[in-house]
């Protein structure tokens, strides 16, 4: 059986989720987003992983919403109001959302993950930089590389100037 | 600690329903970056969620790992929504029709 702040943090992470994607606003959407992200961050603390969530809190609220928040506002204002779709499209992505659900959430409910018991015992984050520093350590220097060359195409896409005023005519 | 492993996977399983609906749905650029955000947490949800019932400590190294990757991930992607942007005028993605130039 669920406890009552599970079931009010999967009410806000879902209800705010399917708020961010049909507030006709953009900004008050990408505020709805930040709380799903917290919503998830509840779930880890929940899930007694605490390190993941101050993880999780500190680059996807802090860092990742603010950076789509700024986005946001770069765009034109009529374009954040702007909503566009074809009705028939959005009856079938329902449809495909419903069909989604209930297929795989059968197949969970089937699956023998019902049965599975909680252990006491909780992992402690000191095994989790212990792995980071041992076993992952070729991963960690990777994903270093990643993060640096992501930030520089990103800085190299954002600033070029030559696409500033060209202007498509198809 | 009273919820078992199957509420927070079917917590997954609906916000991964919703994300694949606006994938499907929207047009809007950044709307489309909401429902990928999304359907990453969805899967970052399952991973901390089966390392905690196992238990083990690398589902949740794993996870810290996919947060980083999916941070680098959106600020490629909004820098080429900004291009895109100063290019059509735009964040229609039916309007990103060509991509030569």
């Amino acid at each position: 059986m669920v406890d009552s702040i599970f079931l009010a943090v999967s009410v806000l992470t879902i209800g705010s989720a399917i708020a961010a994607l049909e507030i006709r606003s953009l900004i008050y959407g990408s505020i709805a987003l930040m709380l799903t992200l917290s919503g998830i961050a509840g779930f880890f603390l929940l899930l007694d992983s605490p390190f993941v969530a101050m993880f999780q809190l500190s680059v996807y609220v802090g860092a990742i919403a603010v950076l789509i928040l700024f986005t946001v506002m770069l765009v034109r204002r009529e374009l954040i109001f702007n909503k566009i779709e074809d009705p028939r499209r959005r009856y079938a992505g329902i449809g495909l959302m419903i069909i989604v659900m209930l297929g795989i959430g059968t197949i969970i409910i089937g699956s023998g993950l019902k049965t599975m018991e909680t252990s006491v015992t909780t992992v402690d984050y000191r095994k989790i930089g212990e792995d980071f520093l041992t076993y992952y350590s070729p991963a960690l220097i990777v994903m270093a590389l990643i993060l640096t060359s992501s930030v520089i195409g990103a800085l190299a896409l954002a600033r070029r100037e030559d696409v500033t005023n060209e202007q498509r005519t198809d | 600690m009273s919820n078992g492993l199957i509420d927070f996977v079917l917590v997954s399983v609906a916000l991964l329903a919703i994300g694949i609906y606006g994938l499907a749905v929207k047009r809007n650029a950044i709307r489309m970056l909401f429902a990928i955000e999304m359907i990453v947490n969805s899967a970052n949800l399952n991973l901390v969620a089966f390392a905690r019932f196992i238990p083990n400590s690398q589902g949740q190294t794993l996870a810290l790992f996919s947060i980083a990757i999916a941070a680098a991930e959106v600020a490629v992607g909004l820098a080429l929504i900004i291009v895109a942007y100063r290019m059509y005028k735009n964040i229609d993605i039916a309007d990103f029709r060509s991509l030569k130039g």
